[in-house]
């Protein structure tokens, strides 16, 4: 039970067009871990990162997070196990019109009342704490920038401290590196890697790219068509498995093309 | 294969249209031989005579009432502010919960909508007949009714503006733990701040002019003094009232302009 700090049991999802999100997901994650979930675009890999910490509900099943039911959760309850979980996006999700250090501040919230965050009656320590994660990924002169005078690359760095202002326990990053170049993408990933390996945060992030799954993870799994497809270490993910997940796309391609010619010819 | 697609007769000669315009200006004459509107009175009898009279004396403005215009022009002002404010700091709870994505129950946001939508129907002149009716001629009455109005066009403003931020950072807010009034003040807040005071100011413009307008039925300002002026026939003293909104009209739209252009 300790060594579990996510465990999803039989969750499902759809959705109220009736498109299925996700399909009977059995999962632990293990303190500690680095899972990259694998998967096509629509396979359900945000729906499943999402319902973590619950920005989407579940349709049926429950998701248990450091020992408590998100999925029973409310109010007070609700937020206090979402400050555990951070998360960072695929289009980072700054306030584009505030200031770094209102953004990264700004992560703080579920530790104060709404009077004292809304007026910005920080405390001392959070302050120096918000200038320390930005020194962590090395921005520490962007902090009075507004945010959207940085690259892309530095916001998502941004968002990375902003996370690290609720002390999370996991962190969540739902395709982090989809809007950035190769190069900066791993600057990205090393950050995570570094969170990962010095302060023992738990990550699950979904990833398009084979490469930086098979690099940064410690576990894989494969989602396809709203279904756990495979579930393994790294050292035992083999090409057939991202065949699998991959390799619907072949056969749509194909059938696709056939498709066009068809048009074509008549 | 490689033709063009064949067309029916209806779409070849653009039937639905003709159909329209037809209907259009059959309704337009028949609306304009009901209510007895006819563009040639104006050319007609002493009409053009009359206003030629009329113009010519407000054409020989009469510079020494100057400065008894100057105390209801700025009542004018202080009516258009002070309205446009209330009825925005009223209008700022109403658009939130009229916002889809910030107020999640349907039956709220119809209910505050439609609250908005009934109010935006009123025509100011009519309030401001109601308010002068109920509190007596002067500017009481017309502040009365620019809030009511500021409120409905800036409650409607600001939902819309609300619905189109960037909902990115109301998740990220969320997944912080968040409270409701901490996603407002940290996610949607800075995003619509400027919207708000672009379309503040806007309020604020259609304000003047329309405090004129009421003021005419008593409701305080220029327009009282307008009415009066007119009623003893002093167009001299009417041509310097009219150049005077004229001129601060144009300054406060011109104003209003360049705030909003460096708004963003």
């Amino acid at each position: 039970m300790l060594d579990s700090i996510i465990e999803v049991k039989n969750v499902s999802k759809i959705y109220a067009n009736g498109v299925v999100g996700l399909k009977d997901i059995n999962l632990n994650v293990k303190r500690g871990e680095f899972l990259v979930i694998v998967g096509l675009s629509g396979a359900g890999k945000s729906t499943l990162l999402r319902a973590l910490n619950r920005l989407n509900e579940i349709s049926d099943g429950e998701i248990i997070v450091n020992g408590e039911s998100i999925t029973k959760s409310k109010g007070k309850k609700l937020r206090e196990i979402r400050r555990e979980i951070a998360m960072i996006f695929q289009s980072f999700n700054l306030v584009k019109r505030s200031s770094v250090k209102r953004n990264i501040l700004s992560g703080r919230v579920g530790y104060y009342n709404s009077l004292f965050s809304t007026l910005g009656l920080w405390s001392k320590e959070d302050k120096e704490r918000s200038v320390n994660v930005l020194q962590r990924v090395n921005l520490a002169d962007k902090y009075y920038d507004r945010a959207d005078a940085l690259s892309g690359g530095q916001q998502q760095r941004v968002a990375i401290a902003r996370a690290l202002m609720q002390e999370p326990k996991i962190m969540l990053a739902d395709e982090p590196t989809a809007s950035l170049d190769p190069a900066t993408s791993v600057v990205v990933m090393d950050d995570l890697l570094k969170l990962n390996q010095e302060e023992g945060i738990t990550i699950v992030a979904n990833l398009h790219s084979e490469e930086l799954a098979l690099k940064y993870a410690t576990r894989i799994i494969g989602l396809a068509a709203a279904e756990l497809v495979f579930d393994k270490p790294v050292e035992k993910v083999t090409k057939k498995d991202f065949d699998q997940v991959y390799g619907r796309l072949e056969k749509e391609k194909t059938s696709k093309s056939n498709k066009t010619k068809k048009e074509l010819v008549s | 294969m490689n033709t063009l697609p064949s067309r029916t007769f209806a779409q070849k000669y653009h039937l639905k249209f003709v159909f329209w315009l037809i209907l259009i200006v059959f309704l337009l004459l028949i609306s304009s031989n009901i209510t007895e509107s006819d563009l040639l009175a104006f050319f007609q009898g002493d009409s053009i005579q009359q206003f030629g009279v009329i113009l010519g004396k407000m054409m020989k403005p009469d510079w020494s009432f100057f400065p008894r215009i100057w105390e209801p022009l700025l009542e004018t002002i202080r009516m258009a502010l002070v309205g446009t404010l209330v009825g925005s700091v009223i209008a700022v709870p109403v658009a939130m919960l009229s916002a889809s994505n910030v107020t999640k129950p349907a039956v709220v946001r119809s209910i505050t909508r439609f609250i908005s939508n009934l109010i935006r129907t009123l025509p100011d002149l009519l309030l401001a007949a109601v308010f002068v009716a109920i509190f007596g001629f002067g500017p009481f009455a017309g502040i009365l009714t620019l809030i009511i109005f500021s409120f409905g066009q800036m409650a409607k403003l600001l939902y819309e503006a609300i619905e189109t931020i960037d909902k990115g950072p109301i998740d990220a807010l969320e997944t912080a733990g968040a409270n409701k009034v901490q996603v407002i003040a940290f996610a949607i807040f800075p995003q619509v701040l400027n919207t708000f005071l672009s379309n503040f100011l806007y309020t604020f413009e259609v304000n003047i002019r329309s405090s004129t307008v009421i003021g005419y039925v008593g409701a305080g300002g220029i327009g009282m003094l307008l009415q009066t002026v007119i009623k003893m026939f002093r167009y001299d003293q009417a041509g310097v009232i009219i150049l005077a909104i004229l001129v601060i009209v144009v300054l406060i739209e011109f104003l209003s302009n360049y705030v909003r252009s460096k708004l963003t």
